[in-house]
Protein backbone atom coordinates (compact mmCIF):
# COMPACT_ATOMS: atom_id res chain seq x y z
CA UNK A 1 0.00 0.00 0.00
CA UNK A 2 3.01 2.67 1.11
CA UNK A 3 4.57 1.64 -2.79
CA UNK A 4 0.84 2.65 -3.98
CA UNK A 5 0.89 5.84 -2.28
CA UNK A 6 4.07 6.73 -2.96
CA UNK A 7 3.69 6.08 -6.40
CA UNK A 8 0.39 8.39 -6.63
CA UNK A 9 1.94 11.09 -5.45
CA UNK A 10 5.08 10.80 -7.20
CA UNK A 11 2.77 11.18 -10.21
CA UNK A 12 1.00 14.09 -8.43
CA UNK A 13 4.19 15.80 -9.16
CA UNK A 14 3.65 16.10 -12.68
CA UNK A 15 0.19 17.81 -12.18
CA UNK A 16 1.36 20.51 -9.90
CA UNK A 17 1.10 24.30 -11.07
CA UNK A 18 3.77 25.32 -13.73
CA UNK A 19 4.08 21.38 -14.80
CA UNK A 20 3.57 19.59 -18.11
CA UNK A 21 0.27 18.26 -17.07
CA UNK A 22 -1.37 21.10 -15.23
CA UNK A 23 -3.95 21.34 -17.25
CA UNK A 24 -5.17 17.50 -16.31
CA UNK A 25 -5.07 18.04 -12.51
CA UNK A 26 -8.66 17.43 -11.85
CA UNK A 27 -7.89 13.62 -13.41
CA UNK A 28 -5.31 13.52 -10.77
CA UNK A 29 -7.24 14.82 -8.03
CA UNK A 30 -10.29 12.86 -8.66
CA UNK A 31 -8.10 9.35 -8.88
CA UNK A 32 -5.92 10.55 -5.78
CA UNK A 33 -9.33 11.14 -3.45
CA UNK A 34 -10.90 8.18 -4.92
CA UNK A 35 -8.36 5.85 -3.85
CA UNK A 36 -6.77 8.06 -0.75
CA UNK A 37 -7.90 9.54 1.95
CA UNK A 38 -7.02 13.40 1.10
CA UNK A 39 -4.57 14.90 3.34
CA UNK A 40 -4.65 18.10 3.49
CA UNK A 41 -7.24 20.02 6.12
CA UNK A 42 -9.40 23.18 6.40
CA UNK A 43 -7.76 25.42 8.57
CA UNK A 44 -10.41 27.40 10.15
CA UNK A 45 -14.24 26.54 11.19
CA UNK A 46 -16.30 25.35 10.08
CA UNK A 47 -15.45 21.22 10.47
CA UNK A 48 -17.81 18.62 9.78
CA UNK A 49 -17.39 15.79 12.23
CA UNK A 50 -18.74 13.03 9.93
CA UNK A 51 -17.10 10.27 7.88
CA UNK A 52 -19.52 11.20 5.07
CA UNK A 53 -19.08 12.82 2.21
CA UNK A 54 -19.87 13.44 -1.24
CA UNK A 55 -17.98 10.85 -2.55
CA UNK A 56 -19.02 8.33 -0.05
CA UNK A 57 -22.98 9.44 -0.57
CA UNK A 58 -22.76 8.28 -4.40
CA UNK A 59 -20.65 5.17 -3.71
CA UNK A 60 -23.59 4.09 -1.23
CA UNK A 61 -26.14 5.09 -4.22
CA UNK A 62 -24.22 2.75 -6.28
CA UNK A 63 -23.76 0.23 -4.54
CA UNK A 64 -27.87 0.06 -3.35
CA UNK A 65 -28.23 -0.50 -7.22
CA UNK A 66 -25.90 -3.61 -7.21
CA UNK A 67 -29.36 -6.07 -6.97
CA UNK A 68 -31.50 -3.85 -9.61
CA UNK A 69 -27.92 -4.41 -11.43
CA UNK A 70 -27.49 -7.85 -11.05
CA UNK A 71 -31.13 -9.05 -11.75
CA UNK A 72 -31.17 -6.34 -14.71
CA UNK A 73 -28.25 -8.98 -16.52
CA UNK A 74 -29.94 -11.91 -15.47
CA UNK A 75 -33.32 -11.02 -16.80
CA UNK A 76 -32.03 -9.78 -20.39
CA UNK A 77 -30.48 -12.80 -20.87
CA UNK A 78 -33.66 -14.97 -19.05
CA UNK A 79 -35.61 -13.35 -22.20
CA UNK A 80 -33.99 -14.06 -24.77
CA UNK A 81 -33.44 -17.46 -23.58
CA UNK A 82 -37.56 -17.59 -23.24
CA UNK A 83 -38.03 -15.71 -26.30
CA UNK A 84 -35.86 -18.24 -28.28
CA UNK A 85 -37.60 -21.25 -26.89
CA UNK A 86 -34.02 -22.57 -25.84
CA UNK A 87 -33.58 -24.41 -22.49
CA UNK A 88 -32.68 -22.18 -18.95
CA UNK A 89 -29.55 -22.73 -18.38
CA UNK A 90 -28.80 -19.73 -15.31
CA UNK A 91 -25.27 -18.89 -16.30
CA UNK A 92 -25.89 -18.83 -20.03
CA UNK A 93 -28.75 -16.37 -18.94
CA UNK A 94 -26.04 -13.81 -17.25
CA UNK A 95 -23.46 -14.49 -20.03
CA UNK A 96 -25.98 -13.29 -22.89
CA UNK A 97 -27.19 -10.65 -20.62
CA UNK A 98 -23.94 -9.44 -20.11
CA UNK A 99 -23.19 -9.40 -23.16
CA UNK A 100 -25.92 -6.87 -23.82
CA UNK A 101 -25.36 -4.60 -20.75
CA UNK A 102 -21.90 -4.64 -19.94
CA UNK A 103 -21.55 -2.28 -23.38
CA UNK A 104 -24.39 -0.01 -22.98
CA UNK A 105 -23.10 0.56 -19.15
CA UNK A 106 -19.38 1.18 -20.77
CA UNK A 107 -20.29 3.80 -23.70
CA UNK A 108 -22.75 5.61 -21.11
CA UNK A 109 -19.52 5.88 -18.97
CA UNK A 110 -16.84 6.80 -21.38
CA UNK A 111 -19.12 8.98 -23.77
CA UNK A 112 -20.48 10.88 -20.54
CA UNK A 113 -16.91 10.47 -18.53
CA UNK A 114 -15.40 12.28 -21.19
CA UNK A 115 -17.80 15.40 -20.76
CA UNK A 116 -17.12 15.24 -17.27
CA UNK A 117 -13.46 15.11 -17.81
CA UNK A 118 -13.33 18.21 -20.47
CA UNK A 119 -16.04 20.66 -18.52
CA UNK A 120 -13.91 19.99 -15.45
CA UNK A 121 -10.55 20.61 -17.00
CA UNK A 122 -12.01 23.75 -19.18
CA UNK A 123 -14.06 25.40 -16.07
CA UNK A 124 -11.38 23.92 -13.75
CA UNK A 125 -13.60 22.09 -10.96
CA UNK A 126 -12.76 18.45 -9.71
CA UNK A 127 -14.33 15.98 -11.16
CA UNK A 128 -17.40 14.63 -9.55
CA UNK A 129 -18.65 11.08 -8.31
CA UNK A 130 -22.16 12.08 -8.73
CA UNK A 131 -21.26 11.19 -12.26
CA UNK A 132 -20.39 7.54 -11.38
CA UNK A 133 -24.51 7.33 -10.30
CA UNK A 134 -25.76 8.85 -13.38
CA UNK A 135 -23.96 6.96 -15.39
CA UNK A 136 -25.15 4.16 -14.42
CA UNK A 137 -28.89 5.31 -13.58
CA UNK A 138 -28.80 6.32 -17.34
CA UNK A 139 -27.76 2.67 -18.56
CA UNK A 140 -30.64 0.76 -16.01
CA UNK A 141 -33.10 2.68 -17.73
CA UNK A 142 -32.42 1.70 -20.84
CA UNK A 143 -33.99 -1.20 -23.18
CA UNK A 144 -31.33 -3.27 -23.87
CA UNK A 145 -31.44 -3.29 -27.43
CA UNK A 146 -30.40 0.29 -27.54
CA UNK A 147 -28.10 1.40 -30.27
CA UNK A 148 -24.30 2.24 -28.32
CA UNK A 149 -24.37 5.43 -30.54
CA UNK A 150 -27.59 6.69 -29.30
CA UNK A 151 -26.56 5.46 -25.37
CA UNK A 152 -24.13 7.73 -26.09
CA UNK A 153 -25.54 11.06 -27.77
CA UNK A 154 -28.16 10.45 -24.79
CA UNK A 155 -25.81 10.63 -21.99
CA UNK A 156 -23.93 13.48 -24.03
CA UNK A 157 -26.74 15.37 -23.47
CA UNK A 158 -27.51 14.41 -20.48
CA UNK A 159 -23.97 15.85 -18.86
CA UNK A 160 -23.78 19.03 -20.62
CA UNK A 161 -27.27 20.00 -20.54
CA UNK A 162 -28.92 18.72 -17.50
CA UNK A 163 -26.08 19.46 -15.46
CA UNK A 164 -23.23 21.49 -16.76
CA UNK A 165 -24.47 24.39 -18.10
CA UNK A 166 -26.15 24.74 -14.14
CA UNK A 167 -22.91 25.24 -13.11
CA UNK A 168 -22.02 21.22 -12.27
CA UNK A 169 -22.67 18.55 -10.16
CA UNK A 170 -25.14 19.97 -6.84
CA UNK A 171 -26.06 22.92 -9.30
CA UNK A 172 -28.68 21.25 -11.67
CA UNK A 173 -32.36 21.52 -12.16
CA UNK A 174 -33.53 18.33 -13.31
CA UNK A 175 -31.78 14.57 -12.51
CA UNK A 176 -29.05 14.30 -15.40
CA UNK A 177 -29.75 10.61 -16.35
CA UNK A 178 -33.54 11.10 -17.01
CA UNK A 179 -32.67 14.27 -18.92
CA UNK A 180 -30.83 12.15 -20.90
CA UNK A 181 -33.43 9.33 -21.26
CA UNK A 182 -36.10 11.86 -22.23
CA UNK A 183 -33.56 13.22 -24.85
CA UNK A 184 -33.38 9.88 -26.48
CA UNK A 185 -37.17 9.23 -26.33
CA UNK A 186 -37.63 12.31 -27.80
CA UNK A 187 -35.28 11.95 -30.15
CA UNK A 188 -35.43 8.50 -31.20
CA UNK A 189 -38.27 7.16 -30.43
CA UNK A 190 -38.22 3.99 -32.52
CA UNK A 191 -35.64 2.76 -30.33
CA UNK A 192 -37.05 3.42 -26.81
CA UNK A 193 -40.80 2.61 -27.04
CA UNK A 194 -43.11 0.47 -28.60
CA UNK A 195 -43.20 -3.72 -28.00
CA UNK A 196 -40.12 -4.61 -30.01
CA UNK A 197 -37.20 -3.04 -28.34
CA UNK A 198 -37.37 -5.02 -24.76
CA UNK A 199 -36.05 -8.06 -25.44
CA UNK A 200 -32.86 -8.22 -27.25
CA UNK A 201 -33.50 -10.69 -29.66
CA UNK A 202 -33.99 -9.37 -33.67
CA UNK A 203 -37.32 -9.59 -34.88
CA UNK A 204 -39.26 -10.16 -31.31
CA UNK A 205 -42.21 -8.58 -30.25
CA UNK A 206 -43.53 -8.72 -26.60
CA UNK A 207 -45.25 -5.45 -25.40
CA UNK A 208 -44.71 -4.74 -21.64
CA UNK A 209 -47.12 -5.47 -19.08
CA UNK A 210 -48.15 -1.53 -19.20
CA UNK A 211 -48.50 -1.58 -22.88
CA UNK A 212 -50.55 -4.36 -23.06
CA UNK A 213 -52.97 -2.86 -20.29
CA UNK A 214 -52.89 0.54 -21.66
CA UNK A 215 -54.18 -1.73 -24.79
CA UNK A 216 -57.00 -3.55 -23.42
CA UNK A 217 -59.69 -2.67 -25.33
CA UNK A 218 -63.20 -1.00 -23.37
CA UNK A 219 -65.19 -3.70 -21.84
CA UNK A 220 -62.89 -5.99 -21.53
CA UNK A 221 -60.65 -7.23 -17.89
CA UNK A 222 -57.37 -6.02 -18.18
CA UNK A 223 -56.31 -8.39 -15.31
CA UNK A 224 -57.18 -11.37 -17.54
CA UNK A 225 -55.72 -9.51 -20.32
CA UNK A 226 -52.32 -9.48 -18.61
CA UNK A 227 -52.50 -12.95 -17.68
CA UNK A 228 -53.00 -14.11 -21.23
CA UNK A 229 -49.86 -12.39 -21.85
CA UNK A 230 -47.84 -13.93 -19.77
CA UNK A 231 -47.63 -11.45 -16.69
CA UNK A 232 -49.09 -11.92 -13.16
CA UNK A 233 -48.18 -10.29 -9.79
CA UNK A 234 -45.33 -12.88 -8.79
CA UNK A 235 -43.19 -12.66 -12.06
CA UNK A 236 -43.75 -8.63 -12.14
CA UNK A 237 -42.71 -8.32 -8.50
CA UNK A 238 -39.53 -10.31 -9.37
CA UNK A 239 -38.94 -8.89 -12.40
CA UNK A 240 -39.01 -11.43 -15.46
CA UNK A 241 -40.66 -9.41 -17.49
CA UNK A 242 -39.41 -7.50 -20.20
CA UNK A 243 -38.56 -3.70 -19.92
CA UNK A 244 -35.70 -1.37 -19.25
CA UNK A 245 -33.03 -2.85 -17.96
CA UNK A 246 -32.83 -2.26 -14.76
CA UNK A 247 -36.60 -1.40 -13.71
CA UNK A 248 -37.96 -4.50 -14.25
CA UNK A 249 -37.68 -5.78 -10.98
CA UNK A 250 -39.48 -4.36 -8.10
CA UNK A 251 -38.18 -6.51 -5.45
CA UNK A 252 -34.41 -5.44 -6.43
CA UNK A 253 -35.29 -1.64 -5.94
CA UNK A 254 -37.05 -2.85 -2.34
CA UNK A 255 -33.39 -4.46 -1.50
CA UNK A 256 -32.06 -1.00 -2.91
CA UNK A 257 -34.17 1.01 -1.07
CA UNK A 258 -33.82 -0.83 2.87
CA UNK A 259 -29.99 -0.04 2.19
CA UNK A 260 -30.16 3.56 1.11
CA UNK A 261 -32.38 4.12 3.74
CA UNK A 262 -30.32 2.19 6.67
CA UNK A 263 -27.49 4.14 5.15
CA UNK A 264 -29.66 7.36 5.60
CA UNK A 265 -29.16 8.31 1.84
CA UNK A 266 -32.41 8.43 0.62
CA UNK A 267 -35.28 10.72 2.32
CA UNK A 268 -37.78 8.17 3.33
CA UNK A 269 -40.72 10.95 2.94
CA UNK A 270 -39.76 11.45 -0.73
CA UNK A 271 -40.26 7.40 -1.62
CA UNK A 272 -43.17 7.41 0.84
CA UNK A 273 -45.05 10.69 -0.57
CA UNK A 274 -44.40 8.79 -4.18
CA UNK A 275 -46.21 5.83 -3.10
CA UNK A 276 -48.86 7.39 -1.15
CA UNK A 277 -49.62 9.87 -3.89
CA UNK A 278 -49.15 6.77 -6.50
CA UNK A 279 -52.11 4.85 -4.27
CA UNK A 280 -53.95 7.88 -4.13
CA UNK A 281 -54.45 8.30 -7.79
CA UNK A 282 -54.64 4.52 -8.85
CA UNK A 283 -57.06 3.80 -6.12
CA UNK A 284 -59.29 6.56 -7.61
CA UNK A 285 -59.32 5.36 -11.47
CA UNK A 286 -59.84 1.55 -9.92
CA UNK A 287 -62.94 3.41 -7.97
CA UNK A 288 -64.10 4.70 -11.28
CA UNK A 289 -63.97 1.45 -13.39
CA UNK A 290 -66.63 0.49 -15.38
CA UNK A 291 -67.82 -0.42 -18.69
CA UNK A 292 -67.78 2.27 -20.11
CA UNK A 293 -64.59 3.59 -18.89
CA UNK A 294 -61.13 2.38 -20.29
CA UNK A 295 -60.21 -0.95 -19.46
CA UNK A 296 -56.72 0.75 -17.61
CA UNK A 297 -58.90 2.33 -14.60
CA UNK A 298 -59.41 -1.68 -13.54
CA UNK A 299 -55.92 -2.26 -13.14
CA UNK A 300 -55.62 -3.09 -8.91
CA UNK A 301 -53.55 -0.49 -7.29
CA UNK A 302 -51.15 -3.02 -5.95
CA UNK A 303 -50.24 -4.54 -10.03
CA UNK A 304 -49.66 -1.06 -10.45
CA UNK A 305 -46.80 -0.48 -8.21
CA UNK A 306 -45.17 -3.45 -9.52
CA UNK A 307 -45.54 -2.22 -13.61
CA UNK A 308 -42.81 -0.66 -15.29
CA UNK A 309 -40.58 1.74 -13.69
CA UNK A 310 -41.94 2.96 -10.81
CA UNK A 311 -40.33 1.48 -7.98
CA UNK A 312 -36.81 1.85 -10.07
CA UNK A 313 -38.05 5.99 -10.29
CA UNK A 314 -39.77 6.61 -6.81
CA UNK A 315 -36.25 5.02 -5.41
CA UNK A 316 -33.07 6.01 -7.27
CA UNK A 317 -34.21 9.23 -9.09
CA UNK A 318 -36.98 11.00 -6.83
CA UNK A 319 -35.00 11.17 -3.99
CA UNK A 320 -31.97 12.44 -5.80
CA UNK A 321 -30.74 14.98 -3.28
CA UNK A 322 -30.30 17.76 -6.01
CA UNK A 323 -32.83 17.78 -8.03
CA UNK A 324 -35.87 16.99 -4.93
CA UNK A 325 -37.45 18.76 -2.82
CA UNK A 326 -34.82 19.93 -0.02
CA UNK A 327 -37.27 20.75 2.89
CA UNK A 328 -38.92 17.92 4.96
CA UNK A 329 -42.70 18.95 3.89
CA UNK A 330 -41.90 19.73 0.75
CA UNK A 331 -40.39 15.97 0.12
CA UNK A 332 -43.85 14.55 0.51
CA UNK A 333 -45.77 17.29 -1.13
CA UNK A 334 -43.10 16.71 -4.25
CA UNK A 335 -42.95 12.80 -3.50
CA UNK A 336 -47.05 12.38 -3.82
CA UNK A 337 -47.49 14.49 -6.79
CA UNK A 338 -44.79 12.35 -8.44
CA UNK A 339 -46.80 9.62 -7.58
CA UNK A 340 -50.49 10.96 -8.71
CA UNK A 341 -48.81 12.31 -12.41
CA UNK A 342 -47.77 8.89 -12.69
CA UNK A 343 -50.73 7.49 -12.70
CA UNK A 344 -52.37 10.13 -14.62
CA UNK A 345 -49.73 9.86 -17.31
CA UNK A 346 -50.08 6.19 -17.15
CA UNK A 347 -53.71 5.51 -17.47
CA UNK A 348 -55.28 8.53 -18.90
CA UNK A 349 -52.70 9.12 -22.05
CA UNK A 350 -52.82 6.52 -24.02
CA UNK A 351 -49.63 8.18 -26.13
CA UNK A 352 -47.22 7.88 -22.88
CA UNK A 353 -47.89 4.10 -21.31
CA UNK A 354 -45.31 4.88 -19.14
CA UNK A 355 -45.65 8.46 -16.93
CA UNK A 356 -42.33 8.02 -14.66
CA UNK A 357 -39.40 9.72 -16.57
CA UNK A 358 -42.19 12.71 -17.28
CA UNK A 359 -43.44 13.03 -14.19
CA UNK A 360 -40.13 13.41 -12.29
CA UNK A 361 -38.51 15.79 -14.30
CA UNK A 362 -41.96 17.40 -14.09
CA UNK A 363 -41.97 17.83 -10.58
CA UNK A 364 -38.17 18.32 -10.39
CA UNK A 365 -38.99 22.01 -12.24
CA UNK A 366 -41.21 22.29 -9.20
CA UNK A 367 -39.21 21.46 -6.34
CA UNK A 368 -37.39 24.60 -5.90
CA UNK A 369 -41.45 26.33 -5.72
CA UNK A 370 -42.43 23.77 -3.43
CA UNK A 371 -39.63 24.81 -0.90
CA UNK A 372 -40.11 28.37 -1.19
CA UNK A 373 -43.49 28.22 -0.39
CA UNK A 374 -42.70 25.42 2.56
CA UNK A 375 -40.35 27.75 4.03
CA UNK A 376 -42.62 31.25 3.68
CA UNK A 377 -45.35 29.53 5.46
CA UNK A 378 -43.46 28.27 8.26
CA UNK A 379 -42.35 31.70 8.90
CA UNK A 380 -45.48 33.03 8.62
CA UNK A 381 -46.44 30.48 11.11
CA UNK A 382 -43.40 31.27 13.52
CA UNK A 383 -44.36 34.79 13.56
CA UNK A 384 -47.67 34.46 14.47
CA UNK A 385 -46.69 32.48 17.53
CA UNK A 386 -44.32 35.18 18.24
CA UNK A 387 -47.46 38.23 18.42
CA UNK A 388 -49.62 36.06 20.18
CA UNK A 389 -46.67 35.98 22.93
CA UNK A 390 -46.40 39.25 22.95
CA UNK B 1 -18.54 67.63 -44.19
CA UNK B 2 -19.98 64.68 -45.67
CA UNK B 3 -19.53 61.42 -44.04
CA UNK B 4 -17.37 58.80 -46.57
CA UNK B 5 -20.38 56.02 -46.97
CA UNK B 6 -18.75 53.63 -44.74
CA UNK B 7 -16.78 55.22 -42.48
CA UNK B 8 -15.48 53.01 -39.40
CA UNK B 9 -17.99 55.27 -37.44
CA UNK B 10 -20.78 53.02 -39.97
CA UNK B 11 -19.27 50.07 -40.34
CA UNK B 12 -19.88 49.59 -36.93
CA UNK B 13 -23.09 50.48 -36.47
CA UNK B 14 -23.41 47.33 -39.17
CA UNK B 15 -21.23 45.22 -37.08
CA UNK B 16 -23.12 45.98 -34.11
CA UNK B 17 -26.10 44.73 -35.24
CA UNK B 18 -24.69 41.41 -36.68
CA UNK B 19 -22.04 40.42 -33.92
CA UNK B 20 -22.23 42.62 -30.53
CA UNK B 21 -25.50 43.46 -29.87
CA UNK B 22 -26.82 40.81 -32.49
CA UNK B 23 -30.92 40.88 -32.27
CA UNK B 24 -31.31 37.33 -30.84
CA UNK B 25 -28.27 36.48 -29.04
CA UNK B 26 -27.86 39.65 -27.42
CA UNK B 27 -31.23 41.22 -27.62
CA UNK B 28 -33.15 37.88 -27.28
CA UNK B 29 -36.16 39.02 -29.64
CA UNK B 30 -37.65 37.49 -32.18
CA UNK B 31 -37.32 33.69 -31.08
CA UNK B 32 -41.14 32.55 -31.84
CA UNK B 33 -40.44 33.03 -35.39
CA UNK B 34 -36.71 31.17 -35.38
CA UNK B 35 -38.21 28.17 -33.55
CA UNK B 36 -41.50 28.19 -35.99
CA UNK B 37 -39.12 28.41 -39.63
CA UNK B 38 -35.85 26.82 -38.81
CA UNK B 39 -36.89 23.00 -39.32
CA UNK B 40 -35.67 23.23 -43.34
CA UNK B 41 -32.82 25.50 -44.18
CA UNK B 42 -34.82 26.91 -47.16
CA UNK B 43 -37.93 28.58 -44.99
CA UNK B 44 -35.15 29.85 -43.01
CA UNK B 45 -33.53 31.50 -45.82
CA UNK B 46 -36.62 33.18 -47.44
CA UNK B 47 -37.75 34.05 -43.94
CA UNK B 48 -34.26 35.97 -43.01
CA UNK B 49 -34.24 37.35 -46.45
CA UNK B 50 -37.97 38.84 -45.53
CA UNK B 51 -36.99 40.36 -42.60
CA UNK B 52 -34.30 41.86 -43.58
CA UNK B 53 -35.73 43.71 -46.56
CA UNK B 54 -38.36 44.95 -43.62
CA UNK B 55 -36.20 45.92 -41.10
CA UNK B 56 -33.55 47.65 -43.65
CA UNK B 57 -36.08 49.45 -45.98
CA UNK B 58 -38.71 50.54 -42.79
CA UNK B 59 -35.60 52.09 -41.20
CA UNK B 60 -35.20 54.58 -44.06
CA UNK B 61 -38.89 55.14 -44.77
CA UNK B 62 -39.03 56.42 -40.98
CA UNK B 63 -35.54 57.82 -40.51
CA UNK B 64 -36.55 60.22 -43.99
CA UNK B 65 -40.13 61.32 -42.43
CA UNK B 66 -38.56 61.11 -38.68
CA UNK B 67 -38.99 64.91 -37.86
CA UNK B 68 -42.67 65.07 -39.35
CA UNK B 69 -44.21 61.99 -37.38
CA UNK B 70 -45.96 63.75 -34.29
CA UNK B 71 -44.70 61.33 -31.52
CA UNK B 72 -47.81 61.15 -29.85
CA UNK B 73 -48.87 58.51 -33.18
CA UNK B 74 -45.71 57.70 -34.05
CA UNK B 75 -46.49 53.84 -33.42
CA UNK B 76 -49.25 53.96 -36.04
CA UNK B 77 -47.09 55.81 -38.60
CA UNK B 78 -44.58 53.12 -38.08
CA UNK B 79 -46.80 50.10 -37.98
CA UNK B 80 -48.73 51.53 -41.35
CA UNK B 81 -45.38 51.75 -43.10
CA UNK B 82 -43.72 48.20 -42.01
CA UNK B 83 -47.11 46.72 -42.68
CA UNK B 84 -47.07 48.05 -46.05
CA UNK B 85 -43.19 46.39 -46.89
CA UNK B 86 -44.53 43.20 -44.99
CA UNK B 87 -47.68 42.84 -47.60
CA UNK B 88 -45.36 43.78 -50.41
CA UNK B 89 -43.33 40.89 -49.47
CA UNK B 90 -46.19 38.30 -48.24
CA UNK B 91 -47.64 39.18 -52.16
CA UNK B 92 -44.55 38.79 -53.94
CA UNK B 93 -43.86 34.91 -52.24
CA UNK B 94 -47.81 34.01 -53.27
CA UNK B 95 -46.79 35.39 -56.46
CA UNK B 96 -43.56 33.51 -57.44
CA UNK B 97 -43.03 30.99 -54.02
CA UNK B 98 -46.18 29.56 -53.33
CA UNK B 99 -44.82 26.48 -51.88
CA UNK B 100 -42.52 28.31 -49.68
CA UNK B 101 -45.28 30.87 -48.40
CA UNK B 102 -47.83 27.86 -47.57
CA UNK B 103 -44.90 27.22 -45.56
CA UNK B 104 -43.77 29.54 -43.56
CA UNK B 105 -47.88 30.52 -43.20
CA UNK B 106 -48.50 33.24 -40.83
CA UNK B 107 -44.85 34.08 -40.00
CA UNK B 108 -44.28 36.17 -42.82
CA UNK B 109 -47.69 38.24 -42.20
CA UNK B 110 -46.09 38.31 -38.10
CA UNK B 111 -43.09 40.44 -39.41
CA UNK B 112 -45.39 43.69 -38.78
CA UNK B 113 -45.17 42.85 -35.19
CA UNK B 114 -41.84 41.51 -34.85
CA UNK B 115 -39.86 42.77 -32.09
CA UNK B 116 -36.72 43.48 -34.21
CA UNK B 117 -37.99 45.52 -36.44
CA UNK B 118 -40.31 48.04 -34.04
CA UNK B 119 -37.42 47.96 -31.88
CA UNK B 120 -35.40 49.45 -34.56
CA UNK B 121 -37.38 51.89 -35.26
CA UNK B 122 -37.92 53.19 -32.26
CA UNK B 123 -34.50 52.75 -30.96
CA UNK B 124 -32.37 53.72 -34.06
CA UNK B 125 -34.68 55.32 -36.96
CA UNK B 126 -36.57 57.66 -35.51
CA UNK B 127 -32.94 59.66 -34.29
CA UNK B 128 -30.66 59.11 -37.44
CA UNK B 129 -29.99 60.12 -40.74
CA UNK B 130 -31.31 57.56 -43.41
CA UNK B 131 -27.56 56.07 -44.28
CA UNK B 132 -27.04 55.16 -40.35
CA UNK B 133 -30.51 54.01 -40.66
CA UNK B 134 -30.56 51.91 -43.44
CA UNK B 135 -26.62 50.23 -42.25
CA UNK B 136 -28.29 49.35 -38.49
CA UNK B 137 -31.49 47.97 -40.59
CA UNK B 138 -28.97 45.66 -42.83
CA UNK B 139 -26.89 44.98 -39.56
CA UNK B 140 -29.10 43.54 -37.43
CA UNK B 141 -31.37 41.92 -40.14
CA UNK B 142 -27.82 40.02 -41.09
CA UNK B 143 -27.55 39.00 -37.32
CA UNK B 144 -30.92 37.56 -37.59
CA UNK B 145 -30.46 35.82 -40.62
CA UNK B 146 -27.33 34.34 -39.48
CA UNK B 147 -28.78 32.70 -36.31
CA UNK B 148 -31.42 31.35 -38.35
CA UNK B 149 -29.29 30.05 -41.34
CA UNK B 150 -27.57 28.43 -38.90
CA UNK B 151 -30.60 26.95 -36.56
CA UNK B 152 -31.82 25.85 -40.35
CA UNK B 153 -28.73 23.93 -41.34
CA UNK B 154 -28.07 22.06 -38.30
CA UNK B 155 -32.06 20.97 -37.63
CA UNK B 156 -31.93 19.82 -41.32
CA UNK B 157 -29.24 17.72 -41.57
CA UNK B 158 -29.93 16.36 -38.53
CA UNK B 159 -33.90 16.43 -38.79
CA UNK B 160 -34.18 15.10 -41.68
CA UNK B 161 -30.96 14.14 -43.43
CA UNK B 162 -31.20 16.69 -46.43
CA UNK B 163 -30.10 20.02 -46.92
CA UNK B 164 -32.23 22.32 -49.43
CA UNK B 165 -33.89 19.50 -50.03
CA UNK B 166 -31.15 17.52 -51.45
CA UNK B 167 -29.68 14.43 -49.32
CA UNK B 168 -26.39 15.13 -47.28
CA UNK B 169 -26.22 11.82 -45.19
CA UNK B 170 -25.19 9.19 -47.43
CA UNK B 171 -27.53 6.14 -47.46
CA UNK B 172 -24.79 3.53 -45.96
CA UNK B 173 -25.30 5.24 -42.86
CA UNK B 174 -28.80 4.12 -42.57
CA UNK B 175 -28.13 1.20 -43.57
CA UNK B 176 -25.33 1.03 -40.43
CA UNK B 177 -28.49 1.86 -38.27
CA UNK B 178 -28.37 5.60 -38.33
CA UNK B 179 -31.82 7.22 -37.54
CA UNK B 180 -33.00 10.51 -37.93
CA UNK B 181 -33.01 12.91 -34.77
CA UNK B 182 -36.77 13.59 -33.76
CA UNK B 183 -35.90 15.95 -31.30
CA UNK B 184 -34.46 18.15 -33.98
CA UNK B 185 -37.88 18.72 -36.02
CA UNK B 186 -39.50 19.57 -32.95
CA UNK B 187 -39.34 23.36 -31.28
CA UNK B 188 -37.26 21.89 -28.43
CA UNK B 189 -34.55 20.99 -30.38
CA UNK B 190 -34.61 25.05 -31.80
CA UNK B 191 -34.71 25.77 -28.27
CA UNK B 192 -31.49 23.72 -27.17
CA UNK B 193 -29.82 24.94 -30.54
CA UNK B 194 -30.35 28.58 -29.74
CA UNK B 195 -29.00 28.29 -26.04
CA UNK B 196 -25.84 26.83 -27.70
CA UNK B 197 -25.60 29.48 -29.86
CA UNK B 198 -26.07 32.09 -27.51
CA UNK B 199 -23.40 30.44 -24.88
CA UNK B 200 -20.59 30.29 -27.83
CA UNK B 201 -21.54 33.73 -28.98
CA UNK B 202 -21.04 35.15 -25.60
CA UNK B 203 -18.17 32.88 -24.47
CA UNK B 204 -16.58 34.38 -27.70
CA UNK B 205 -17.30 38.17 -26.48
CA UNK B 206 -17.15 37.75 -23.60
CA UNK B 207 -20.27 39.37 -22.34
CA UNK B 208 -22.31 39.02 -19.67
CA UNK B 209 -25.62 39.88 -18.27
CA UNK B 210 -24.37 40.40 -14.66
Amino acid sequence: MKFLEEQIKKMGKLFEKGKPLEKFYPLYEALDTFLLTPGTTIPKAPFVRDAVDLKRVMSFVVIALIPCLCMGIYNVGYQMEAAQGAAHSFWGAVASGAAKVIPIILVSYLAGGLWEVLFAVVRKHEINEGFLVTGILYALILPPTIPLWQAAVGISFGVVFGKEIFGGTGMNVFNPALVARAFVFFAYPAQISGSTVWVALDGYTRATPLAVAAATPKGQSVVQALQEAGYNFGNMFAGFIPGSIGETSALACLMGLIFLLVTRVASWRAVAGCVLGFLTMSSIFYFLRGPQKLAFFALPPHWHLVMGGFAFGSVFMATDPVSSSATDAGRWIYGFLIGVLTVLIRVANPAYPEGVMLSILFMNAFAPLIDHFVVENHIKRRLRLLYRKA
Amino acid sequence: MAEALLSNKNKKILKDGVWDTNPITYQVLGICSALAVTTQLKTALVMSFGLTFVTAMSNVVISLIRNYIPSQIRIIVQLTVVSALVITIDQLLRAYMFDVSKQLSVFVGLIITNCIVMGRLEAFAMGNPPWKSFLDGLGNGLGYSAVLVIIGIIREIFGSGTLLGYHVIPASFYANGYVNNGMMVLAPGAFFLLGVIVWVQRAISGYSES
